[in-house]
Order: C-alpha cells, then sequence, then structure tokens
C-alpha cells in the first residue's frame, strides 16, 4: 500500500491521474473501517486533508459551493438558512466526532444508499463538480447515482465540491435508525419546497439499490398544489393529498429485507416519513413553522 | 526474555493515609486515577520489546469437515514467526472448557460454528499476520446444519458431538442436548382444575452479546523456565489456569497468570479466549505474543447469552391466587457447552419468579447446535426466565381484570416462602415492597420534549434522526421484577481465598489485601480496601494485582464477588486481628486487665475496648513485624438438584429488583424512548453506595438494550451471524438511555457478610420485561419476542 | 513510511509506519501512549476520542499519514491541556474550540513523562495528582467503572464544557452520543459532567468577585 499526500488540488488530480486505482481518503469514515476489518487493502491512499479548498465553502447568489470535505458540523452550524435540509442530514450523522471529519464528498464518494447525505441533495437540487487533469465538469445529482455504491465518477475523478441549489422555501429531513443517536439509517427522506418554481424534490435513502427521488409522489404533489391553488393561498394541505403523497413515495421505494429491517418496514416508515415531513415544510411555508431544538 | 521491559505490567494500588472509607461509605475507586489519566492498563495496552502479534484464523462456514489446510505458503511469508493448527498442540489434551471439556484449542477434523479458530500465525506486525493467515488454504466440506430444536432432535439429525462421554449424557433424550432439568412439585394437572382463568404462551429471546468494550487480549511472555507468563484480562484466572496449563503440556506453576486491565466483562469473559492460543505462539516461537481482537472478531471470541424459547401456562382463580404453572424452556446453547448446564439450572430452579406457585411442571433443556456458542451473561438464565413470566403476569392480569402490579404483590414470595425445589427462601425477600416502592413514584411529566418554542427531538423517540415532533407518540407504564441467585449453586464447592498482610510502613500501620478476584469495572478493589479499613482499623491499604501467586477466588460473576471474596477478605481480616491482638497481649498485656477481659477492636490505628477506652497504637504492638493471613472462606454449602424432580437446596441466596419504566412509542414508526426507568431493589447491606447505583443503572441499561435493540442476528439458513459490528450490533447511547432513579432496601441477609446481598444481576432482569409491558401498554400489542424491533411495532416484519 | 506530529505538545516522530495503520495503532502501539482505546475501530464508540487540531474526531479512522504535521492531544496530556487553557483564560474570549495557533503554542510538561504508563502508586482522588476538572468530576461523580470508555468520553466531554460552560442534560447526551458506556448507564457520567460544569461555574463566579 502507498500513502499518496498531494499538497495541492492540482498534485491531488495528478496523484490521481497517474494512479487511477487510488482510494481517495478524507474523514476516513468508510475507508478506514474498511481497512481496520480488513475488508479493503487498496494499492494507494490518496490523503486529500491537505487540500485546504476542499474544506471551504462559498455562498453565491443561488447556490452554495459546498467543498467536498467541509464537515458536517460545519454545514449544521454554519449553513442551516442556505443549507436546511443537508444541515438537518448533517445533524443525523452518526456522532459529534464523525461529523468533525466527514464531508459530502465522502457520501458521495462512497454512493452508499445509506448515506445520510444524499436524500438532501437530491431534494434540495445540486450539481457535483467532479475534476481530473483532463477537465472539469458538473453531473446533475439526478445522474450522479448509477447503482449499488456506484456512481458517475470516471477512474481519474475526483469530487471538487457540489453545486447545491440555495434554499428557496423550507427543507425537512428525517431518518429512521433503532437507536436515538449514533446509527445508520434503516431508510431516510428528504423533502425541499421550491416556491419560486412552484416545485417539490424529494430523496429517499436506504430503501433502493441507489439514493433515489419518489418521482411520482413529486409530480402527483406538484400537479395537486398547482390545481389546488395552494402555493397562493398557503392553505392547510389536505390530508388525502398528503395521504395520497406518502402513498406514492412509499411506491417509489424498492427496498430489500436486510439485518437493519424489512423491506415492508421501509416501504412503511417511507410513508409516514414523507407525510410528516410534507406537513413540517407545508406548515413551515403557511408560517406555522416552530423551531425543533435539537435539530440542527 | 525475562529481562527485557514488559509495559502495562499491573501495579499496587494504594490509598493513602488521607483516604477514608470503612464499609458503608462511598469511598471512591483506588483505581479511579489511573484511569481517568489513561494511565491504567488494560490488557490490549500490554507492550513488550521484540513482541510479535498473534493472528487466528476462524472459519467461513458453520460446520463443515476440514478436508485439508496447507500452511506452507502462510509460512514462507515474510516476517511470519509460527504458524499452527491442531497438529501442533504439544499436549494429550486438545480440548477446553468450563464445564464440559468440549471445545477445540483449534478445530480437528471439522468446525462445528461460523468463527470457530482453525490455525493460528504469529508475525512482527499485525498487517503481517493477516495477510498470512489469508494466505493459509483450508479445503472445507459442509454439513447438513443444526440449528434449532426440530433439527437437532429430529430422527437422523447430524450430531453436533458424537460419543459424547460426559457426565450429563447419561440423562440427557438426546445426544444433540446437553442438559436437561425438570422440577416437578405439586400437581400442577390437578390443580389447574381450580383455575378460573388460564394464560399461555411462547416467548422468544433473542441472543445479546456482553458486548463489554475492551476487546479481548493479552500478552504472552515465555520465561527461562519452560514455562509463561501470561498477562489478560478475565473473569477467574485460577479457571484459565485449569484449562490452558494441561493443553499446553505444562505444570500449572509453570502458567503465571497476572490480571491485566479488564475492560468490562458481563460473562463474557468467562471462557477462555485468545489466552492459550497467545501461549501457543509465545512457547513455539520463544518471543512474547500479543494477541488483540477487534470488535468483528470480538463477536466471535466469546460467547453470548442463550437465544430461548419459553412456552409458560399460568393458571389463576378468579381472584387472582396463582393455581399453577406449566413452563418448557429451551436454550440455545451452540456448538460447544461452555456454561450451559448452570444455566439450563438456573432457568428452570428460577422459572417460576418471585411468585408463590405450589404446583408446577417445569422443564429447561440447553442444545447443542452450530449457532454460536452461548453461555454466561449478567443474569444467567434467570433473564430469559423473567421475560417470559412477567409478560404472563400482565397477560393473566389483563384478563383477570386485576392491577398488574397488584396481582404481582398478591402472589409475591417472602421469607419462608418455598421454592419449587423445594428450598426455603430464608432471608428477606421483599417483593411486593419493591413493586410498591417503583409505582409509589411519581410519574415522570407528559410531553417533556414540549416547549413553547417546539420539540426538541432528543427526547423524542427517533431522537436525532428527526423522525417525529410529537406526531404518532404514545406513553406506556410497565412493571415487572425478577429473582436472581446470587453465587455458583447447586452444590458447587464456592469458595474464595485472601490473603491479608498487615505491618508499620513509614510509622503507619498499613494494610496489603492480595486476592485473585478480577476487577471487571464492579468495584472490588474499593470495597476490599474499605472492609480491611472496618475490620483492621487502618486508613491505608494496599491492594496487591490479582494474580495465581495466591488461591482462587472464584469467578467475578453471579453476582458472588463482594459475598465471597469480600467475605474472605473480612474472614482475613479478623484473622489478622486476632494475631495483632494476640501480639498485643503478649507485649502489654500485663499492664492492663482489659487486654484479657474486654471484647477489642482495631479503630483509628489502635486498639479499642468495646467501651472505647483506647489500649495502645498499632504501631507500638505490630513495631517491625508484619502479621499475614492466607485463608480460604466458603458460604454455606448447596447440593444438586435430583434430575428428575429438581428437588434440592441448590441456592445460597437471592436477589430481587423491581422496574417500573415509562416509554414513548412512535407508534406509526415503531420506535420507541424510555423515558424512566425507576428501580426498586433491596441489596442487604450497600457497602459501597456509590458503586450500588452504578452497578444497578448499568445493569438496568444492559436490559433496556435487550428490550429495544440488542440482538446478534444468525441466519437460519447459513448458521452464520449476520452483524459481528457496533455498526449492526447496537447497544444503548445516551441519549437512549433514561434517568434511572434508584431506590436501595437494605435489609440484612443474617447469613452474608454484613448481611450484603449480591447486587449486580438482578436489575438486568426486570428491567427487559418492564420495557416490554410499557410499550404493550403504549401499542396494545402482545409482543411475545425480545429485542421488539420497528417492524413487530408496525405490522411490518 | 515517516510520519511526524505533535502529541501532546511534543514532536514526535513515527519510523516504518505502514500507510494502513491508524492514528490509533500509532499512539498506541509506536508512542506508548495507550490511554486512546481501542473498543470497536470503526467510528462506533468514540473510545478513541482525541483532538486533532483541537477538534474531537475518532483516532481509529485518522490514517497515520493524514496527521503528518498536525497536533494531537489524547487524555494523557488532557490535564496539562486544561491546565493551559485555565491560564489563558479558558473560552472567556467566545473563541471557543482551540484555535490551531493555540493548540500550536501549547506544550506538554515534559517533567510528568508521558511514556511511562501504568507505573507507580497511585491512589483515586488523590489531591497531589493533578488532574483536569472533568477528570476529577468522573472520579468523585463515580462516572468510573471499567474505565474503557472513560479516555474518549473525558475528551469529548472536556470539549463540550469549553464551548458550553452551562449545558443542559439534553446537550450533555448529545454531546455525549458518539461515546458508548457499557458499564455505568449514563447516570454517573451525567452527574459527572453536571459536577464539572458546576465547579467551573463556581469557580468563573469567585474569579469575576476578586
Amino acid at each position: 500500500m502507498d500513502f499518496l499526500r498531494p499538497a495541492s488540488w492540482e498534485e491531488a488530480l495528478a496523484a490521481k491521474a497517474e494512479h487511477p486505482t487510488a482510494v481517495p481518503i478524507a474523514g476516513g469514515t468508510d475507508v478506514m473501517v474498511e481497512i481496520n476489518f480488513d475488508h479493503r487493502r487498496p494499492e494507494y491512499l490518496l490523503d486529500l486533508n491537505r487540500v485546504g479548498e476542499l474544506r471551504e465553502w462559498e455562498v453565491g447568489a443561488d447556490t452554495v459551493r459546498l467543498g467536498a470535505s467541509v464537515p458536517y458540523t460545519q454545514i449544521m452550524e454554519n449553513l442551516r438558512t442556505e443549507l436546511p435540509g443537508l444541515a438537518l442530514a448533517s445533524h443525523t450523522v452518526a456522532s459529534p466526532q464523525i461529523r468533525n471529519r466527514g464531508g459530502v464528498g465522502g457520501n458521495l464518494g462512497t454512493a452508499s444508499p445509506a448515506g445520510d447525505a444524499h436524500p438532501a441533495l437530491l431534494a434540495a437540487d445540486c450539481e457535483v463538480e467532479v475534476e481530473s487533469v483532463r477537465g472539469s465538469r458538473l453531473i446533475p445529482i439526478d445522474a450522479f447515482y448509477t447503482g449499488v455504491k456506484r456512481n458517475a465518477l470516471a477512474a481519474d475523478e475526483l469530487i471538487r465540491s457540489v453545486h447545491i441549489k440555495k434554499a428557496d422555501g423550507p427543507q425537512q429531513y428525517s431518518k429512521v435508525g433503532t437507536r436515538n443517536a449514533m446509527v445508520i439509517a434503516v431508510c431516510a427522506f428528504g423533502i425541499a419546497l421550491h416556491p419560486e418554481t412552484r416545485t417539490v424534490r424529494t430523496g429517499i435513502g436506504s430503501a433502493a439499490p441507489t439514493p433515489i427521488r419518489a418521482a411520482a409522489a413529486e409530480e402527483f404533489l406538484n400537479a395537486a398544489l398547482e390545481e389546488g391553488g395552494f402555493w397562493d393561498s398557503r392553505k392547510i394541505i389536505t390530508p388525502s393529498i398528503a395521504k395520497q403523497f406518502a402513498q406514492l413515495a412509499a411506491g417509489a421505494a424498492n427496498p430489500i429485507d436486510d439485518v437493519r429491517g424489512t423491506a415492508s418496514y421501509r416501504r412503511h416508515a417511507v410513508g409516514i416519513m414523507a407525510r410528516r415531513t410534507l406537513t413540517w415544510t407545508w406548515e413551515s411555508y403557511r408560517g406555522n413553522g416552530r423551531t425543533t431544538e435539537g435539530v440542527a | 526474555m525475562g529481562s527485557t521491559r514488559t509495559t502495562g505490567v499491573p501495579t499496587k494500588l494504594t490509598q493513602g493515609s488521607q483516604t477514608k472509607g470503612g464499609i458503608g461509605e462511598s469511598t471512591l475507586r483506588p483505581d479511579g486515577t489511573l484511569k481517568v489519566t489513561g494511565e491504567f492498563a488494560y490488557s490490549s495496552d500490554m507492550w513488550h520489546e521484540d513482541m510479535l502479534w498473534g493472528q487466528t484464523l476462524r472459519s467461513t462456514v458453520a460446520h463443515a469437515e476440514i478436508v485439508s489446510i496447507d500452511t506452507s505458503e502462510a509460512l514462507a511469508q515474510s516476517g511470519v514467526y509460527a504458524v499452527l493448527t491442531y497438529d501442533d498442540l504439544p499436549a494429550e489434551m486438545k480440548k477446553y472448557g468450563l464445564e464440559l471439556q468440549d471445545t477445540p484449542v483449534l478445530a480437528h477434523g471439522k468446525v462445528r460454528h461460523h468463527g470457530e479458530p482453525v490455525a493460528l500465525v504469529a508475525a512482527d506486525h499485525p498487517e503481517t499476520a493477516r495477510r498470512a493467515a489469508a494466505k493459509i488454504k483450508i479445503e472445507y466440506r459442509e454439513l447438513p446444519l443444526v440449528t434449532d430444536e426440530a433439527s437437532a432432535t429430529a430422527p437422523g439429525a447430524v450430531l453436533v458431538h458424537e460419543g459424547r462421554d460426559d457426565e450429563y449424557i447419561k440423562h440427557v433424550p438426546h445426544p444433540n442436548i446437553v442438559h436437561r432439568q425438570p422440577i416437578i412439585r405439586g400437581d400442577a394437572d390437578e390443580a389447574a382444575k381450580k383455575a378460573d382463568v388460564v394464560v399461555r404462551g411462547e416467548y422468544t429471546f433473542g441472543m445479546q452479546d456482553q458486548a463489554f468494550l475492551g476487546p479481548e487480549s493479552g500478552l504472552a511472555v515465555p520465561a527461562e523456565d519452560g514455562g509463561v507468563d501470561l498477562y489478560v484480562a478475565t473473569q477467574w484466572l485460577h479457571s484459565d489456569l485449569e484449562q490452558i496449563a494441561p493443553v499446553l503440556g505444562l505444570p500449572e506453576e509453570k502458567v503465571r497468570m497476572t490480571l491485566s486491565g479488564v475492560g468490562g466483562a458481563f460473562g463474557g469473559r468467562e471462557d477462555i479466549s485468545m489466552q492459550i492460543h497467545a501461549c501457543l505462539l509465545a512457547l513455539r516461537t520463544g518471543k512474547p505474543v500479543k494477541i488483540v481482537y477487534n470488535r468483528f472478531e470480538s463477536f466471535f471470541g466469546h460467547v453470548h447469552r442463550h437465544p430461548a424459547k419459553l412456552y409458560y401456562e399460568h393458571g389463576a382463580t378468579r381472584d387472582g391466587k396463582l393455581t399453577h404453572m406449566r413452563c418448557r424452556i429451551v436454550l440455545d446453547g451452540g456448538a460447544y457447552a461452555s456454561a450451559s448446564p448452570a444455566v439450563v439450572g438456573n432457568a428452570s430452579s428460577l422459572s417460576v419468579g418471585p411468585y408463590v406457585i405450589d404446583d408446577v411442571d417445569i422443564e429447561a433443556i440447553a442444545l447443542y447446535t452450530n449457532n454460536p456458542p452461548c453461555g454466561a451473561m449478567r443474569g444467567f438464565g434467570a433473564v430469559q426466565a423473567c421475560f417470559a413470566y412477567e409478560a404472563q403476569m400482565d397477560k393473566l392480569a389483563a384478563k383477570l381484570g386485576m392491577d398488574p402490579v397488584e396481582l404481582r404483590q398478591l402472589n409475591a414470595m417472602e421469607q419462608g416462602t418455598l421454592l419449587p425445589t423445594g428450598q426455603v427462601v430464608d432471608s428477606p425477600a421483599p417483593v411486593a415492597e419493591i413493586l410498591r416502592r417503583v409505582k409509589s413514584r411519581p410519574l415522570p411529566p407528559e410531553r417533556q420534549w414540549e416547549s413553547s418554542e417546539g420539540a426538541d427531538v432528543r427526547q423524542l423517540p427517533g431522537g436525532l434522526s428527526n423522525t417525529t415532533h410529537g406526531e404518532g407518540v404514545v406513553r406506556g407504564v410497565g412493571y415487572a421484577v425478577g429473582i436472581k441467585n446470587v453465587g455458583f449453586s447447586e452444590g458447587f464447592d464456592d469458595y474464595s481465598t485472601a490473603k491479608v498482610r498487615m505491618e508499620v510502613i513509614n510509622g503507619e500501620p498499613v494494610a496489603t489485601v492480595h486476592t485473585a478476584m478480577a476487577e471487571v469495572g464492579q468495584g472490588g478493589v474499593t470495597v476490599h480496601a474499605q472492609i480491611a479499613r472496618t475490620e483492621l482499623g487502618v486508613t491505608q491499604v494496599t491492594i496487591h494485582p490479582a494474580d495465581t501467586q495466591v488461591g482462587s477466588a472464584g469467578s467475578s460473576s453471579a453476582s458472588r464477588q463482594t459475598y465471597v471474596t469480600g467475605g474472605a477478605v473480612k474472614n482475613s481480616c479478623e484473622l489478622v486481628r486476632e494475631k495483632v491482638l494476640e501480639l498485643g497481649r503478649r507485649k502489654f498485656g500485663t499492664y492492663h486487665p482489659a487486654w484479657a477481659t474486654a471484647e477489642l477492636r482495631l479503630e483509628g490505628g489502635k486498639v479499642v475496648t468495646d467501651g472505647g477506652e483506647v489500649l495502645g497504637d498499632l504501631v507500638d504492638v505490630l513495631e517491625d513485624e508484619s502479621v499475614e493471613v492466607e485463608a480460604e472462606w466458603r458460604h454455606r454449602p448447596t447440593e444438586p438438584f435430583d434430575l428428575r424432580t429438581g428437588q434440592g437446596n441448590g441456592h445460597v441466596q437471592y436477589s430481587f429488583a423491581a422496574h417500573r419504566a415509562v416509554v414513548e412509542v412512535d407508534t406509526e414508526l415503531g420506535l420507541v424512548k424510555v423515558i424512566e426507568l425507576a428501580c426498586a431493589q433491596d441489596v442487604g447491606k450497600a457497602l459501597n453506595p456509590l458503586s450500588v447505583l452504578g452497578q444497578i443503572q448499568g445493569g438496568t441499561t444492559q436490559g433496556l438494550g435487550v428490550a429495544v435493540m440488542e440482538e446478534i442476528i444468525v441466519d437460519p439458513k447459513t448458521a452464520k451471524v449476520k452483524n459481528p459490528s457496533f455498526t449492526d450490533y447496537l447497544i444503548p447511547t445516551i441519549l437512549d438511555t433514561p434517568t434511572i432513579p434508584v431506590d436501595v432496601l437494605e435489609l440484612a441477609d443474617e447469613h452474608a457478610p454484613y448481611g450484603l446481598r449480591g447486587i449486580g444481576e438482578a436489575p438486568t432482569l426486570s428491567s427487559t420485561p418492564a420495557v416490554l409491558a410499557a410499550i404493550r401498554n403504549a401499542t396494545g400489542l402482545e409482543l411475545n419476542r425480545t429485542p421488539v424491533r420497528p417492524e413487530h411495532l408496525t405490522g411490518t416484519a | 513510511m515517516r510520519v511526524n506530529f505533535t502529541v501532546n505538545g511534543r514532536q514526535q516522530e513515527a519510523d516504518d509506519v505502514w500507510e494502513g495503520e491508524s492514528l490509533l495503532y500509532v499512539l498506541r502501539e509506536r508512542m506508548g501512549l495507550p490511554g486512546s482505546k481501542n473498543a470497536c475501530e470503526q467510528g462506533e464508540c468514540g473510545s478513541c476520542t482525541v483532538r486533532l487540531d483541537g477538534v474531537p474526531v475518532c483516532a481509529c479512522l485518522v490514517a497515520a499519514g493524514q496527521v503528518e504535521g498536525r497536533e494531537v492531544v489524547t487524555v494523557e496530556g488532557l490535564a496539562d491541556f486544561a491546565k493551559q487553557r485555565a491560564e489563558h483564560g479558558g473560552c472567556a474570549s467566545g473563541a471557543c474550540g482551540t484555535p490551531l495557533q493555540e493548540a500550536q503554542r501549547w506544550r506538554a510538561d515534559p517533567a510528568k513523562g508521558a511514556m511511562d504508563s501504568g507505573t507507580g502508586e497511585v491512589g483515586g482522588g488523590n489531591p497531589d495528582a493533578t488532574l483536569s476538572p472533568i477528570q476529577q468530576a468522573f472520579i468523585d461523580a463515580g462516572a468510573v467503572q471499567c474505565g474503557f470508555c472513560t479516555p474518549g468520553l473525558l475528551i469529548a466531554a472536556d470539549e463540550m464544557l469549553e464551548h458550553n460552560p452551562q449545558p443542559t442534560d439534553a446537550d450533555i447526551r448529545e454531546a455525549l452520543s458518539g461515546n458508548l458506556c457499557r458499564c455505568t448507564g449514563y447516570e454517573k457520567i451525567l452527574d459527572a459532567v453536571r459536577l464539572a460544569a458546576a465547579r467551573q461555574d463556581r469557580q468563573g463566579l469567585q474569579e469575576g468577585a476578586v
């Protein structure tokens, strides 16, 4: 095993070009466990800790350019207004210690369906900025996840940042685990209201081979809100709409049975979380949102 | 070899002359400072110049014939010093075991469970050892699996152990049953006719892991005399020694064991793990060998709590008096016996719980299967039974339309009650009282998570995961009570040994206490010093490290150490005191008649009469002499249970705890938040009240864990463990653990030292059924298994 | 490979480090600092919590090569670390957490000999031993049983009190939710943190009154 320690982004890209099998390591949350438990022996480890720009973020007019290694703690503390869904998701990541080092780059690189950030990224809408010595490109989040623990990165590419749409409306995030802290998702749900475009986007984690959006649920809800004039009237969402949305969200899930939960439970829980988070975001949009302590 | 430095060798713990604290005081731990500064050396912290790292290769299948093992490629690796298999074992004896010697040091011919040790490697770096182990080629031919009672006892079932010749085979109905203990008293069939109401239930208890945080580890250092010095974390040094020496082919005196720092135990260190393996590698290579399991391996490195199926029938008259009980308890012992026979004895003899039932028909068995071996864990057979009989009590109360606590109190045992074994409970048994205490405690306020600013998710089911802001949340309250035996039962010669010395050092009388008691976190070292202060009137006490240079202390298990080794320390102190007084009489007896006539005690460094008159200073009595006594001490003998009727005075003491659980359940998502878990327990006498609370709160939390999250999941198709990690075997975090108010009763047991009662296990019993009862109360669901998972609460299992 | 970094104020160098080694392994097996504990090695228990450039992290998830040139504080250096912090006015500046510059200025007392573990006779609650307030509180409150989780909890709790000197119970629970304890049921750990906070508060008041 070789340990590559690039001092700059350019050096990192060069190293990845030279050693396409190199495994990037930043927060170490996934990679070090695989090494400690002898599940993986990469030929090269590519340390990204010395690349300072990966830990920076820029708030632009419409988007936040979030460095791949910005720790979840920083997202929780500094980006609650711009990225409320991701801030909530960040708060559910593992433990304080892990949130101090881990960032969205790791979730995206591993592309496990259980990664906590995915549903929030899908719901907020974003593009993943990846780069290689060949150049840089932006991959829409909807095209990023290509299979179980697979993503759209080429072998020589590294994740530089994520360009996330700044929230133009309320966002929520829920995750079911069988413990009240430090737990991997049994399943998770993210939702973002986008009043500017009068759309709602969603994300589902751990309930399909990849993180997914609940497309049919979104379509239904977008149409129902439009037809009912809800965006303008800001009236309360009728229970039948919430119910149908929840059913469609549950229907979008394509989960498996595993040690963390049954497929049947996951589908059920996605529906419950969809209904609740829709209610929370919509009430907030209506101006009745209450703060929730302990939430990022 | 012996001259190079070993780091982490335990040293004496001394609490200096400013330390106060005899029995009954909350004296602080003598190892506290070492533990908060990181200087306390645990078994995994041991280090020796030039040491090698040992690695265990374990079976990847549960039941298979070993067709061939090829170690040549592994041995050829640079940095590898030894590769050992069964063929390399040096002695005639190649097996070990706590009760039956049925466990191979390394697999021979076949493997019987997933993760069984097959080969060992010693190398100069753990990674070198791992890579070499990966190069050992083993060809398996898989065999049919035995995974439950049906497959174990089916006609033509594969035998997990062929040719058994142990003492239990004579009375078990099938060779795949380790031990069977029936208990018959009265006439259950006849008594059942008097029942107005009968409830039946089939209950399932999942496989719980001790999940101690300090992994199995230690260091074996070969010695110049051909023996070995072994530093390990264990619960019982002498039991280890008896199992280690024969397979090494060494006399016991050439295997010198010292207790390293122990990172928790809870029963999981009763059995041998890496001890023999490290010694074998050290003796083969002539170098010190360290073995440290990682968490993955730890799940295969020790036995777990027996999962169980329990079938219960209770009857009662219309006014709630229990008429009879029938039960059948099937414990899955896995591939090797470990402590299964004793667990069966406990499960059967305590299967009625703390209730008066004259007519019972009880059977408990432990199976041999190809599942992971199961053995000791805190509560030891009584835990599984308590989960079931307490569920039955609630079911019965519901059917009778009675308050569940009143039903329990109506049938509660008390001093003088006969157990189903025919044994009289001859010390206080305040079962009704501890139930009253938890019930009379005010309930925590509702909706504590709510404030004017919104919901605090940290106080709601789901916690930080933000799953509810109050939606679907329903409160429930549940009660349970349990009975646990203290000490080793069924005729076992249960004793401990203490060596106590008294001498003057720097002008001050000092006591030194040397036992082989394993300090596993429980605070035995604190209590020993307190006993010495009380009995010998000194302030400064030194605790000698535990090792095999002193007689056996028995195990740090069965809630027994304060009773038995505490009793041994007290006894040796008394013998030392007699000698000191004798010395005093010789020196000063002529100066004061009270030396001969009065009751004398040692107090504040002086010899004092019962009237309070000071006769002399210990410093003057002792001068430069030291008085030392090493003596064994025993509690009252017990006797075995009759193999057909289960009758016999099998137990020495009992421990009772009751819990009230208050939970909030997100009924839509099936997530549970325990709000409060109040406990009342009789401890006889609290030798160290602070430690008593720590034991009760810790035990309570382990019970909470197995109620809602903890379970080792074994795939029934492959008998392989599916979740050997802390990612998927979950234990409670601080956000899962509620406040645990404790009500301590001190009703002395006149048979025990200071009237004390063993305390460590009882709270683990009643905590689980109390939480389950509260969840049932919140959801209206029947819930016949533990742990209860979200899918069980949402109909999506 | 070779790795250079600062541990408890001392420059340290490790040679022949295998690239897959964690910071935890290097501390425990190469630097004679086994105080950080190896309970799970998968970031699920917090027993190995150390401060890396001031930030609490799981040492088991830090690759050895990643600490090159950085600052690490372990439980062995906690008492000195806390003492230095107190002498520099604690968190009064509002710049809570430990900035990198401050961490780099900090040096352990070399006379203490952090390498010499497990020797000497030490007593519980010994007033002669220099302990940080959180360490003393853990002893006094009975928060230590087997003690394997204790080093990680001390680092996490100390850091929380640094930026949240008057935590609510929910705050304490949240801050310590990454640290498993199997012995205590956490009740005495909560007591210990409350005790340390109260003592800190009282001391602050007294100093304020002078």
